[in-house]
């Protein structure tokens, strides 16, 4: 589903992203976690194109933007699509209802009628547990519910890879597991998911590899229980005893 | 007050003048009864006619202007930034009053000759245009970055993430600062006078230059405007509310 090729992304001096390969195939949940500064959120902002890479390829579901040519803004933003993503801090749009957020990409970047749109965000919003809160702006909803809105929001894109950067790491405690409990149910239906997250139980339970990240290389990657219970690297041992 | 300024220069002829200038016999009372019941008409209309469509357009015109000016400002092109920078510094950096003359006393120097009204448009609307790009510049970049970033992770691309997402948060917040420039401009529009445009003032110097009240009329003048902006502040309290109401206090974060 997803192939990144030499990926490599510098902010000025400050190499970020060095050298990366890694595929991630269809259906399967990759949980990435590493050190903060370790450049999980850069990686994911790549392939969402958030972050323009210096250089390397990223092929997903047979498309391919290759930055060690130039690449327009347009194919940028064709590719953006192919991608769904959730940040840490939901950036929902204040101005528009729980519907209003779901059905604006719809009918502004598809060119969906509004009926579609809003039989969708419908369908989304009951998805994630919201139909008593579709007509509910974002200020008067719990962050663990905006934070579903904006899962909903990512989906009615109908994109291929779902990423998700630290999506629970904003919210108190108790609401953590509202927005996990979508993400398992995205990952049963067949989604492909990258996921940073300090969530290690979401990420025993759910992923089907572990990728640590640090420095910008990827250290160490394997099936979670042998990265949790037998990690191979210093700094990735390092890493899980500094968590305890 | 009275006893004392004639105490102070009882034999002050100009001052005695004054006082009884002022001093409201019947008759007097009478001749200001006149002046007002003549008078009001023609302010009104002057007002009607010329005041508010005046600011209106020019307040329409201008935020165009405006809107493109701030686009230009935070764009990536160094030209389009340099254009809007000098114009938006000339603008500020000059009197409203010498742009006024500069367009209808000095293009005709050079061969444009623009009537009076159109003229007071295309000033007021240049100098709406500067003031309020700053005011919508610094609306937009008041807009986190993640929700331009929100836009682009649902594919839109610049202008779609402009219009539909940073635009609207924007102007909800230049709302309180632009309602106060449009009443700035209501009251500005009374330079208009000085370049023949029959606006609310002019007729009040009219009126005044015939029967030297000049007190009276230009205080009915400066009771036209005031109750104008009144009507607008009221207007302007109760469009606020509304956008408070509909994305909560501090719902923008
Ligand atoms: N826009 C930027 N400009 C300059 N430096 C940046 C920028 N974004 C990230 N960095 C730097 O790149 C490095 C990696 O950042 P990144 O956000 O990818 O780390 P992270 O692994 O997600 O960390 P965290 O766990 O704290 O979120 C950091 O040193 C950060 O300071
Ligand atoms: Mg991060």
């Amino acid at each position: 589903m997803i192939t990144i090729e030499g990926l490599q992304k510098s902010f000025g001096s400050l190499e970020v992203i060095k050298n990366v390969d890694l595929e991630i195939g269809q259906g399967k949940v990759v949980v990435i976690i590493g050190p903060s500064g370790s450049g999980k959120s850069t990686l994911l902002r790549c392939l969402n194109v958030l972050e323009t890479p210096n250089a390397g390829k990223i092929l997903i579901d047979g498309k391919q933007l290759d930055f060690n040519k130039s690449v327009s803004k347009k194919s940028i933003s064709t590719f953006r699509r192919l991608t769904g993503m959730v940040f840490q801090s939901y950036n929902l749009f204040p101005h528009l209802t729980a519907t209003g957020n779901v059905t604006e990409g719809l009918k502004t970047v598809k060119g969906v009628s509004k009926e579609d749109a809003q039989h969708k965000a419908d369908q989304l919003l009951d998805k994630v547990g919201l139909t008593a809160h579709k007509d509910k702006y974002p200020y008067q909803l719990s962050g663990g519910q905006q934070q579903r809105v904006a899962i909903a929001r990512a989906l009615a894109m109908d994109p291929k890879v779902m990423l998700f950067d630290e999506p629970t790491s904003a919210l108190d405690p108790e609401l953590v597991n509202e927005v996990l409990h979508v993400m398992k149910d995205l990952a049963h239906e067949g989604m492909t998911m990258a996921v940073v997250t300090h969530e290690m139980k979401f990420a025993r339970e759910v992923a089907d590899e572990v990728i640590f990240i640090d420095g910008g290389v990827i250290v160490e990657r394997g099936a979670p229980s042998q990265i949790f219970t037998n990690p191979q690297h210093e700094r990735t041992k390092k890493f899980f005893s500094l968590l305890q | 007050m009275k006893t004392v300024r004639y105490k102070r220069s009882p034999k002050n002829g100009s001052v005695m003048m004054y006082l009884n200038s002022i001093a409201l016999s019947p008759e007097r009372i009478q001749r200001l009864q006149e002046i007002a019941s003549t008078s009001i008409g023609p302010l009104i209309e002057g007002a009607i006619k010329f005041t508010i469509p005046l600011a209106i357009i020019a307040f329409i015109i201008g935020l165009t202007i405006a809107i493109f000016t701030a686009l230009a400002r935070i764009s990536s092109s160094k030209v389009l930034r340099g254009i809007a920078r000098v114009y938006v510094s000339i603008i500020r950096g000059t009197p409203l009053l010498v742009q006024l003359f500069i367009i209808f006393y000095g293009l005709p120097t050079i061969g444009i000759v623009i009537d009076p009204f159109p003229s007071a448009v295309i000033g007021f609307s240049l100098n709406v245009g500067a003031y309020a790009s700053e005011i919508i510049r610094a609306a937009i970049l008041s807009i986190p970055k993640g929700q331009w970033e929100a836009a682009y992770s649902i594919g839109m691309n610049y202008s779609q993430a402009l219009r539909k997402i940073v635009l609207p948060q924007a102007a909800r917040v230049s709302v309180p600062p632009l309602s106060n420039s449009f009443i700035g401009l209501v009251k500005d529009t009374s330079l208009a006078a000085t370049i023949l445009v029959a606006e609310t003032f002019r007729r009040a110097q009219e009126i005044a230059s015939m029967n030297y009240e000049f007190l009276f009329v230009y205080t009915m003048a400066a009771l036209v405007y005031w109750v104008i902006c009144f009507i607008l502040s009221i207007i302007q309290g109760r469009v606020e509310k509304r956008l408070d109401r509909s994305v909560g206090k501090g719902g923008i974060s």
